[in-house]
């Protein structure tokens, strides 16, 4: 399991990073969607893969540790919150500098301001 | 329990709440309620500074729970100096804002206050999650700040801020899931302890995270090859928000000396440290490239934009060289230079508003109205920012430059800093000619100087030979605080004494 769980936080990480150096707004936010479902995952895993153990004392005579979840969730709030403004932004920029490159240039098209 | 360590963190919170919640309140009610809160938090920072003196260090456990399992704040001098300084640059950002640029969009008094939040928190916190917390308060209100008053131009910078900061913020979290997967806590000083007791099987995990926060932290301070998101975002923000993002740089610095001397080097000297060693030259890179680029600057608030990052160089290389006296002198730096360049972003604007279309770029356009009043005023302004005497800045180089003679690290660090410091000088000479001594023959414009705006700069400008003239005091201060920084074995033990006192008292 912590295999396959290792494999998935790399590939998750490694396709968002590719995202975030790529050069319209829509990908980089793709990127950043994932590098932060990368990271989430991660976090969780900081406590321990463990199954069927919950994270409530007393139910359980192994519980697995609570705060990495309580860590994801307030990871996740932010990052939710986070990626909505930054799609706000995108498409404030976009159409206040008439293209999705994340420099406010088109490199390809000739058209000046 | 007193509870006034946490009330710097709740004004600014509960205002910003009510500003929100209040929408059919009036621009002047708004600016009132807001004036109001953050004189009254610089009051707080001062009376808790107090207490801080008093006792050296307060340790407050939120809600009452015990650390390391519950979070604690922990104004030490260190905070306190930061706080202060956060509180004395507000006022003034905040009275010049309140002179129309408030107007310009919408929360802008609702989003200042949780900015306030966001930095007073950072300042307190002992726990580095509720850090990585605060800094994504801190953060999420400089996006909005920014963007304040709209056009292309800071669309633009925003989305570069904006997503480099998002990955910053990624990173810092997979920081803490290594940290807390290695330690299994995440309050500082319970992290001190297990990392000096950590196995050697988990070293070179502990020093890669080590590195990541330094990254982490480097894309806040603007360190080299994480600063290319800054001149074009102050140059961008409007003046009384650039003004108060003089500090948030300072945060990243602030993060570092915090988490570093007390996390890694528990039990080791600072200086050995791998991260620390990347410090020194990365920083006099970013030094360097400072000088550049206040030379080569377009406008007079981008070639401020890039004094930062001259300060941001200067304030790194200094503390990487680890001793007590090196980091006292850095400190007393922070000071001076946080709230000079402060001054000169609100400065820039009022220059602006008197040439019409031409700004404040280096161009020469008609005359301003209030040249006499300006002039003289910029004059005093460009030695102070140079680091000439009678002002701060040059206190504060001269004791810089006696303290890295002292590590041996002179003749790298003396031409650097003075060759920036030189470079410096021939831009803003060459800003004040243009500005000043050069005019078209055309009419000259017709706008007076608001009095009001023109006030805080002077006090801002002021403040330059008010920290020159009582240096001594404020000296023996960061010397205070470097030398608490420096023994953070003390820091744990009152963290530690805190937590046996809540659980015994239950």
């Amino acid at each position: 399991m912590e295999a396959l769980y290792a494999i998935a936080v790399g590939v998750l990480t490694a396709c968002g990073i590719y995202l975030v150096l790529r050069g319209r707004t829509f990908p980089v936010i793709m990127g950043l969607t994932l590098l932060s479902h990368g990271v989430n995952l991660f976090l969780f895993a900081s406590g321990r893969l463990a199954l069927a153990a919950p994270a409530v004392i007393g139910e359980s005579a192994d519980p697995t540790d609570p705060l990495p979840q309580a860590l994801v969730l307030t990871a996740i709030v932010i990052s939710f919150a986070m990626t909505a403004f930054v799609v706000v932004l995108a498409l404030r920029a976009a159409v206040e500098l008439r293209n999705d490159h994340v420099d406010g240039v088109d490199p390809e098209e000739d058209w000046r301001p | 329990m007193n509870h006034l360590p946490v009330l710097p963190i709740l004004l600014p919170l509960i205002t910003g709440a009510l500003l929100v919640t209040l929408p059919r309140l009036g621009l002047n009610a708004q600016r009132f309620i807001s004036l109001g809160a953050t004189v009254a938090g610089l009051g707080l920072v001062l009376w808790l500074g107090s207490m801080v003196l008093e006792h050296g260090r307060l340790v407050y456990a939120l809600g009452g729970w015990a650390p390391p399992f519950g979070i604690v704040l922990v104004p030490d001098r260190l905070s306190v100096l930061m706080l202060v300084l956060t509180a004395t640059l507000a006022v003034p950002a905040l009275i010049y804002a309140c002179r129309g640029d408030d107007d310009a969009g919408a929360h802008f008094h609702a989003l200042f206050q949780f900015q306030l939040m966001g930095l007073n928190g950072a300042f307190l916190t002992g726990d580095i999650f509720n850090l990585f917390v605060f800094f994504e308060v801190l953060l999420i209100a400089s996006y909005a700040l920014l963007l304040h008053g709209g056009g292309t131009a800071r669309s633009r910078a925003g989305l570069h801020y904006v997503i480099i900061n998002l990955i910053g913020s990624a990173l810092f979290l997979l920081a803490l899931g290594m940290l807390y997967g290695l330690t299994g806590t995440l309050n500082m000083a319970d992290l001190a302890v297990r990392i000096s007791t950590a196995p050697a099987a988990d070293q070179p995990l502990l020093q890669a995270t080590s590195l990541v926060l330094l990254v982490v932290f480097g894309v806040k301070a603007a360190l080299l090859p994480l600063l290319f998101w800054l001149p074009r975002a102050y140059t961008a923000a409007a003046a009384p928000v650039a003004a108060l993002f003089a500090v948030m740089t300072k945060v990243g610095l602030y993060a570092m000396i915090r988490v570093f001397p007390l996390v890694f080097a528990l039990d080791q000297p600072l200086a050995a440290l791998t991260a620390w060693q990347w410090l020194w030259p990365l920083a006099l890179a970013t030094l360097a490239l400072g000088g550049i680029g206040v030379l080569g600057a377009t406008s007079l608030s981008n070639m401020t934009a890039y004094m930062v990052i001259v300060s941001t160089g200067t304030l790194m290389a200094i503390i990487a060289l680890g001793s007590t006296e090196a980091l006292a002198a850095g400190l007393f730096y922070l000071v001076s230079t946080t709230l000079l360049t402060g001054g000169f972003f609100l400065f820039a604007d009022l220059i602006a508003r008197q040439r019409g279309a031409a700004g404040d770029y280096m161009v020469v356009t008609a005359a301003m109205k209030d040249r006499r009043t300006l002039g003289i005023l910029f004059f005093f302004g460009a030695v102070a920012l140079a680091g000439l005497p009678p002002f701060s800045g040059f206190v504060s180089k001269a004791w810089m430059l006696q303290a890295s003679l002292g590590e041996g690290a002179a003749g790298v660090f003396w031409p650097l800093l003075l060759g920036a410091g030189f470079l410096m000088l021939i831009a803003l000479s060459r800003a004040g000619s243009k500005f000043f001594w050069r005019q078209s023959p055309k009419r000259e414009h017709d706008i007076r100087a608001d009095r009001v705006r023109l006030a805080c700069v002077i006090v801002l400008v002021g403040a330059g030979l008010v920290l020159s003239l009582g240096a001594a005091p404020l000296m023996d201060y960061t010397r205070s605080v470097a030398a608490q920084l420096m023994t953070p074995g003390d820091y744990v033990g009152a963290v530690h004494e805190a937590g046996l006192n809540l659980k015994g008292g239950h």
